[in-house]
């Protein structure tokens, strides 16, 4: 089973074609946030946060002009971008014949794509919140092109550990709920934006400049809110599948389903905190701003265990293995 | 909202201030309230999550000790300390036990009144139609050429067929008409809490009652189940020694299949056991990811190495012949591994003579021989050679001190008890000569592999509450529960009930918070209340 050196070479070009895509794609965004819709919010928000949907049953036609043009762009090339994405990893599948989700490089821009497949999926449904993509992919191109710089590892077949089919279906899920709990992440902090922006226009007191600027803009809140939950909610019931099918596949691999790795440790110190962020919405005095930062700690706690625990504690444990 | 209309969750409600009252009884009732609230288990699920945080950033004894040692001896003055809040064994201390079993008694105290309740909201009809729909957060009305009820079987007709609870009433002229839908949620969330109570109960069950053993065993020779032979053992207080499954295992052949770039692709032993002693034996080709499973008990391939074997010829002729250690691997890429022969005393040798060690550094490939250090480059045994350093005096096996059998013990050499006497590179067939005259010749290797045998009664408790979790979860979160309600009311009341062929009809809606989308079903559903036609299905 050799490796293919040319896909795999042409899998790096199409990672890069779509830090490209998406750069370009940020640009458009941005336009759009900039220039687009002057005053749609305000003229639109009150209806949207009485209704109690989601945004999508109030949705009307976004003003027309630059801005939208800008915006269609921004689009665009956030569809070019995950269509590279498909591409790069399906030619690195295709040359070490395995499933694409083998090392952190190619489990971070995985995740990343799911990130922009369901924000893609929430624009399909709720048009109007378009222009927020500028959030979306600022955050994507950072993680891509520290991907493509830190993480990355040639196309390699896995080792005989690696070979289950149970790899196939935990990584994967776990790469689903990392990617939509990202999506998540980014709306509650641009929640926590928008909440913060709206409190200091009640209480008519000062904000920091950044919050005036780009709080007007945002979707109200109440919309964040609800999908930053909704978003959980969908990656909630995945990652516990995912830590069930984990705990699964190490009662084959190694002999115990749970054994309090730091990695397993830290998978349900995620899920608990995620949890949690479920009951908080359901508690009184905990909705809204506390339940919003405990969603933005489940994220802190994924992103540990990917980064830290992959990077810092597993290198602590193979420095030591050497006796 | 949820303050003016009925809450549709059957979760406790918050506890509001309880009037003091200082009865032994009261003061339990007020703490199991407490216990037993939402925002306790919040608060716990929160403490549980950060009390294993430290149990993941800290070596552990109960996944490496000797990480443990290390960080003794690199913190010195901090390690003890918190070795007194049993920092290097969070997950078996006191305090995390604490926490996981007042969420446990939480999750209980949870449960069992929101069961009982739930039973009692689904047996009554959905409630009466609200006085005022036009509060509701879905409201809508419309007028049709029909009798109320008319409108009302209509409307019930649309609501059975997409499952709604239905109930009619009727007060005068007007039908009313509530519906229902959406209880699997409840029940979702109910089996979801309740599965990781049996989760809980089926790991602790397993951790009581069962064991497990690792052992070295090298090609040509085998093992058996019981607590003497293994080379570290684990069991739960009620494991019992007579309990062990009978098992016996040969290890025929170990081998490995590489990949062009040396990864490993598969590694097979091939094993016989047997069940019983002397009775039938079978052959499984035991693999990573796929362990021998039989009655109950597990048998993992868990690691491999090599063992150098030696012959020692003394110069009074006698002979060990064939002896073989295992080595550790130090390095996986290359499987350079170290290890020590510790000799036995030499057949007829007296109580103060010496004894021989031997410390070895076996590779399976030499890049380059001779005096130079030895360089492994292959992991697999295309070259096979050990460099030993030869000592000779007092092991120390006798002093009681427990030993590391891939270590000599460094403080006897440090003593001046135990010296090197010689050193040398050998490749399969050459022998080192020490100035005694006493010959140490390297025969070749055997192969052995690591295998971990594991019992756990609780396992399939903990598969099976999982999968019920995991359903649980999905309703629970999928599944909406909603109210409609309709009023169908005659456009002209005066006119009596046959000529009243205009209604007027008050729909109104009542979703769950976090239940978006439900404006949308909800003007589906007015839409298909004013245009379907009783009978029509
Ligand atoms: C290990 C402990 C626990 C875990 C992992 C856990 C997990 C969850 C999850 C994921 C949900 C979300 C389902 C939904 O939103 O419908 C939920 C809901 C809920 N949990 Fe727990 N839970 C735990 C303990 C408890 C305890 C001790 C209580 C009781 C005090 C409790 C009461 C509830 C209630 C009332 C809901 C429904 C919230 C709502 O109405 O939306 N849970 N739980």
């Amino acid at each position: 089973m050799a490796v293919n050196d040319s896909l795999a070479a042409l899998s790096d070009s199409a990672f890069t074609a779509s830090i490209v895509a998406y750069s370009v794609g940020v640009v458009g965004f941005a336009g759009e946030y900039a220039f687009g819709g002057r005053g749609r919010i305000a003229r639109t928000s009150r209806e949207q946060t009485a209704a109690g949907g989601v945004g999508t049953e109030t949705v009307t036609p976004v003003d027309s002009g630059a801005g939208q043009r800008l915006g269609y762009l921004g689009l665009a090339c956030t569809v070019l971008g995950a269509a590279l994405q498909v591409l790069s990893l399906a030619f690195r599948g295709i040359a070490s014949e395995r499933v694409p989700w083998g090392n952190m490089f190619e489990f971070a821009s995985a995740a990343v794509l799911v990130t922009v497949l369901s924000f893609l999926w929430l624009v399909w449904q709720a048009p109007r919140l378009r222009h927020i993509g500028v959030f979306v992919l600022i955050p994507v191109v950072f993680i891509l092109v520290y991907a493509g710089l830190i993480l990355y590892a040639d196309a390699e077949p896995l080792v005989a550990a690696l070979r289950s089919y149970w790899l196939v279906i935990h990584v994967a899920t776990v790469i689903i709920a990392s990617g939509v709990f990202f999506l998540s992440f980014v709306l509650t902090v641009l929640y926590l934006l928008r909440q913060r922006y709206d409190r200091s226009v009640a209480e008519g007191g000062s904000m920091p400049r950044a919050i005036a600027r780009l709080g007007p803009r945002l979707p109200p809140a109440a919309i964040l809110d609800r999908l930053s939950y909704r978003t959980v909610a969908f990656g909630f019931p995945i990652f516990t599948f995912a830590v069930i099918a984990g705990a699964i596949w190490a009662e084959a691999a190694w002999g115990r389903f749970w054994g309090w790795d730091p990695k397993e440790t830290w998978a349900l110190i995620a899920w608990l905190v995620y949890a949690c962020y479920l009951h908080a919405r359901a508690t009184a005095g905990w909705k809204g701003v506390k339940a919003a930062r405990i969603n933005l700690l489940g994220f802190f706690a994924m992103t540990f265990n990917f980064l830290i625990i992959n990077m810092v504690v597993a290198g602590l444990h193979s420095y030591s293995g050497l006796t | 909202m949820t303050e003016t209309v009925e809450r549709l969750s059957t979760a406790p409600v918050p506890v509001g201030p309880v009037r003091r009252s200082d009865s032994p009884l009261a003061v339990v009732r007020r703490w199991w309230r407490l216990l037993t609230s939402m925002r306790t288990a919040l608060v716990l699920l929160f403490l549980l999550a950060v009390a294993a945080v430290p149990g993941s950033l800290l070596p552990q004894r109960s996944l490496n000790q000797s990480k443990v040692s290390a960080y003794f001896a690199e913190h010195p003055d901090l390690a003890p300390v918190l070795d007194r809040f049993r920092m290097f064994d969070v997950f078996s201390s006191p305090w995390f036990a604490a926490i996981y079993l007042l969420l446990f008694v939480s999750l209980i105290g949870c449960i069992v009144p929101r069961t009982r309740l739930h039973f009692r909201a689904t047996r009554q009809p959905p409630p009466p139609v609200p006085s005022r729909l036009d509060r509701l957060p879905q409201a809508a009305s419309f007028e049709r050429d029909l009798s109320p009820a008319a409108v009302a079987d209509a409307a019930t007709t649309v609501l059975r067929r997409g499952r709604w609870r239905v109930v009619r009433r009727r007060i005068g002229d007007t039908v009313e008409v509530s519906a229902e839908k959406g209880y699997l949620r409840e029940i979702g969330n109910l089996a979801f809490h309740s599965a990781l109570v049996a989760l809980l109960a089926g790991l602790a069950f397993g951790k009581l009652n069962g064991y497990e053993g690792s052992i070295l065993v090298e090609e040509g020779s085998g093992f058996c189940n019981s607590f003497q032979q293994y080379d570290t053992y684990r069991n739960g207080p009620f494991a019992e020694a007579g309990d062990l499954t009978p098992l016996c295992a040969d290890l025929e052949r170990f081998s490995v299949d590489y990949e062009d770039n040396l990864t490993p692709a598969r590694f097979l032993a091939e094993l016989t056991y047997t069940r019983e002693l002397g009775g039938p034996a079978s052959a499984y080709p035991l693999e990573v990811n796929s362990p021998l499973r039989t009655d109950g008990i597990r048998l993992y391939l868990t690691g491999h190495g090599f063992s150098p074997r030696f012959t020692i010829t003394y110069p009074d002729g006698s002979q060990f012949t064939d002896i073989s250690v295992p080595f550790i691997p130090e390095e996986q890429s290359t499987l350079a591994s170290t290890g020590a022969l510790k000799l036995p005393d030499r057949p007829g040798a007296g109580a103060g003579d010496t004894q021989l060690a031997i410390e070895g550094f076996f590779v399976p490939t030499a890049a380059s021989m001779g005096d130079s250090r030895l360089i492994s480059v292959d992991p697999r045994p295309r070259n096979p050679a050990v460099a030993i350093v030869v000592y000779e005096g007092s092991i120390g096996l006798d002093s009681g001190a427990a030993q590391n059998v891939f270590r000599l013990d460094q403080r006897q050499i440090e003593r001046g008890v135990l010296e090197r006497v010689d050193a040398g590179n050998l490749l399969v067939g050459q022998s080192l000569e020490l100035p005694d005259g006493t010959e140490i010749r390297f025969e070749g290797y055997r192969q052995w592999v690591a295998l971990q045998l594991s019992h756990d009664p609780g396992q399939l408790t903990v598969l099976i509450a999982s999968a019920v979790m995991l359903l649980g979860l999905v309703c629970s979160l999928v599944v909406r529960r909603r109210r409609v309600w309709l009023r169908c009311r005659p456009a002209d009341p005066g006119a009596g009930d046959e000529a009243a062929s205009r209604t007027v009809v008050d729909v109104g809606g009542l979703a769950r918070a976090d239940s978006g989308g439900f404006s949308s079903d909800f003007a589906a559903l007015v839409k298909q209340f004013s245009n379907h036609r009783a009978g029509k299905d």
